[in-house]
């Protein structure tokens, strides 16, 4: 089946809950209301002229500048029967993004799912393991969104020196100690 | 069965349910067979492995973050860096998922050095995966012998692009270098002592040892529905006996042009889609991508030399848009999905679909009973490089 055929059958079905398609786009897509995500995925899978038995891959994306600001999470999906793809979108408020985990349906989900929890702070409900995955336990915060500061310690450690810091290592002192040591790039040139 | 296709495992129990009689234990951060820094937590009961719980991120290096703040071509020495073992497969994949964005389509000539190069690093990858491998479970001479072949590659690598390891060789619509003068007869006689040489030898002196397939056949069985849900791709999926290759169902670069087969795991000493398939097909691609590259040569030959930079933009600027492109690297699918807003001329957002990482997220599923022993050789076959699972 091709992009067109594949929407018209998930909106024959699904009706309103299956908007804002694309199918102009390289890897065209249809934005799916956030509560029917599970049905539309699982429908995706089992419908033997679809069947979606593959996830290949999750991703979320944030947008700030959006109006509303949203983050989305795209779910590209790839029939290994019918070797055809087709992406699924969600929107979510950016101030809360959260939406229900499709682990039950692709066991990869669980990972990918957690990778955007951990970069983009997307809050999957009903996820069985919501721990962050490439990060460790203590951050705080999610790298990958837009507005995303640097914090300026961790655990301790310096991530980047302050504008202070700076200063004063531009006046010649010393900042730091051991492998901490912060000497500012252009003062190694000075022979 | 269902039940076991999806859902976590992975959080089913925690230190204060261990039994007296019950141990967890730490494999890696540093452990040799763990081929990189990867971290298993496996609660024991004597030999036993009754859960498993993989820990990653050891080597995050932001890569997704990084790729937002530089410009298309500025993130590909970024890409060489996820699958340090295999990086002309990664560079390819990011060129060619910018390209679809761009609406560019290499010349022929490009695109038949690309396949060149891409099978080329392919053996030089499944090189060190299978040698590594034989090491992991005892085999010492074989992990030698290929090494001595990837050395060969290394080098025609370093003869064409200057780097032996992180190439920065696929561009936006070309590649950096053009093959030089003399490489295809030097290649061609790579690939002669190879074909007669290396890969008889490995699959007498490893994959044909009785030890080998005692040690394999039969450890580790991933089913083929189990794969496909936990997206298992390339050697890992083939090995479960489900015949699908993107450079045969959708091909790209050319390689509609070359005759090769697609090797799948026919089970021959215990269960499809045991440890000793998933090698097995490895070792047989390393025999077809030899063929493909000797067909490549010829067609190379043939060819008029061209510019490989006639088609490289100036500046790489796509419209508004987003795409998802796949290849087959040599580990599996890498699929890079790429976001442009049309305004900037850095990507606004880049994610990689690593075959590495959801081949490991599978790792607990298949631990699950077995014997510490046996959990090494299951991490050596499902040929996992830290460096792109953490990215």
């Amino acid at each position: 089946m091709d992009a067109k055929a594949i929407h018209e059958r998930l909106s024959a079905r699904f009706g309103e809950r299956v908007t804002g398609v694309n199918l102009e786009t390289a890897s065209p897509f249809a934005v799916v209301a956030t509560d029917a995500i599970v049905e539309v995925a699982g429908f995706c899978k089992s419908d033997p002229d679809l069947a979606f038995d593959n996830l290949m891959c999750l991703a979320g994306v944030d947008y700030p500048k959006e109006t509303p600001p949203r983050m989305e999470v795209v779910y590209h999906l790839l029939s290994y029967r019918h070797t055809h793809t087709f992406a699924l979108k969600v929107h979510l408020p950016r101030e809360s993004p959260s939406v229900p985990t499709v682990e039950g349906i692709w066991g990869v989900a669980n990972w990918h799912e957690r990778e955007a929890w951990d970069m983009l702070g997307i809050v999957f409900t009903g996820h069985s393991d919501p721990r962050r995955i490439l990060l460790p336990d203590d951050w705080i915060g999610h790298p990958l969104r837009k507005d995303w500061q640097d914090p300026d310690f961790y655990n301790g450690m310096h991530v980047k020196p302050t504008a202070q810091m700076a200063e004063r290592a531009m006046g010649g002192e010393k900042i730091g100690v051991g492998p901490f040591d912060f000497t500012p790039p252009n003062r190694h040139v000075e022979h | 069965m269902a039940s076991t296709l999806t859902g976590s495992g992975a959080a089913d129990w925690k230190p204060e349910d261990i039994d007296t009689d019950e141990m967890v234990l730490n494999m890696g951060p540093q452990h040799p067979s763990t081929h990189g820094v990867l971290r298993i937590e496996l609660k024991t009961d004597g030999e036993v492995v009754k859960a498993a719980r993989p820990h990653i991120g050891y080597l995050h290096r932001c890569f997704e973050k990084h790729a937002e703040s530089v410009d298309y071509p500025g993130v590909i020495p970024y890409t060489d860096r996820m699958d340090y073992v295999a990086s002309m497969g990664n560079s390819l994949g990011y060129a060619l998922a910018v390209e679809k964005l761009l609406g560019i389509e290499t010349g022929p000539y490009v695109s038949t050095i690309r396949v060149i190069m891409a099978e080329l690093q392919r053996i030089a990858s499944h090189c060190v995966a299978v040698g590594t491998y034989g090491m992991d479970i005892g085999a010492f001479t074989p992990f030698l012998h290929l090494l001595r072949d990837r050395e060969k590659i290394l080098d025609l690598f370093e003869w064409t692009c200057g780097a032996r390891l992180l190439y920065n060789y696929n561009w936006v619509g070309g590649v950096s270098h053009d093959v030089p003068e003399g490489f295809v007869k030097a290649c061609r006689q790579f690939l002669r002592e190879y074909d007669a040489i290396t890969i008889p030898e490995l699959m007498d002196l490893l994959i044909g040892n009785k030890i080998f397939i005692k040690r394999t056949a039969g450890v580790g069985v991933c089913p083929v529905d189990l794969a496909i849900s936990y997206d298992l791709t390339g050697p890992n999926l083939r090995g479960s006996g489900l015949p699908r290759d993107l450079r045969k169902d959708h091909p790209y670069c050319g390689y509609d042009r070359f005759e090769f087969t697609v090797p799948v795991g026919k089970g021959e000493f215990g269960p499809v889609g045991s440890c000793f398939d998933r090698n097995w097909v490895r070792c047989i691609e390393m025999a077809e991508s030899s063929k493909i590259i000797h067909q490549a040569l010829d067609a190379l030959e043939k060819m008029e030399r061209a510019d490989v930079h006639e088609k490289v933009p100036k500046r790489v600027k796509p419209a508004k848009g987003e795409v998802y492109a796949r290849s087959e690297a040599p580990r599996g699918q890498l699929g890079y999905y790429i976001v442009a807003d049309g305004t900037g001329v850095n990507p606004y957002r880049v994610k990689v679909k690593s075959p590495c990482f959801t081949a490991m997220s599978v790792f607990h599923v298949l631990a699950k009973g077995m014997m510490i022993a046996d959990i090494i050789a299951l991490i050596g076959s499902l040929d996992v490089v830290l460096g792109e699972i953490d990215r």
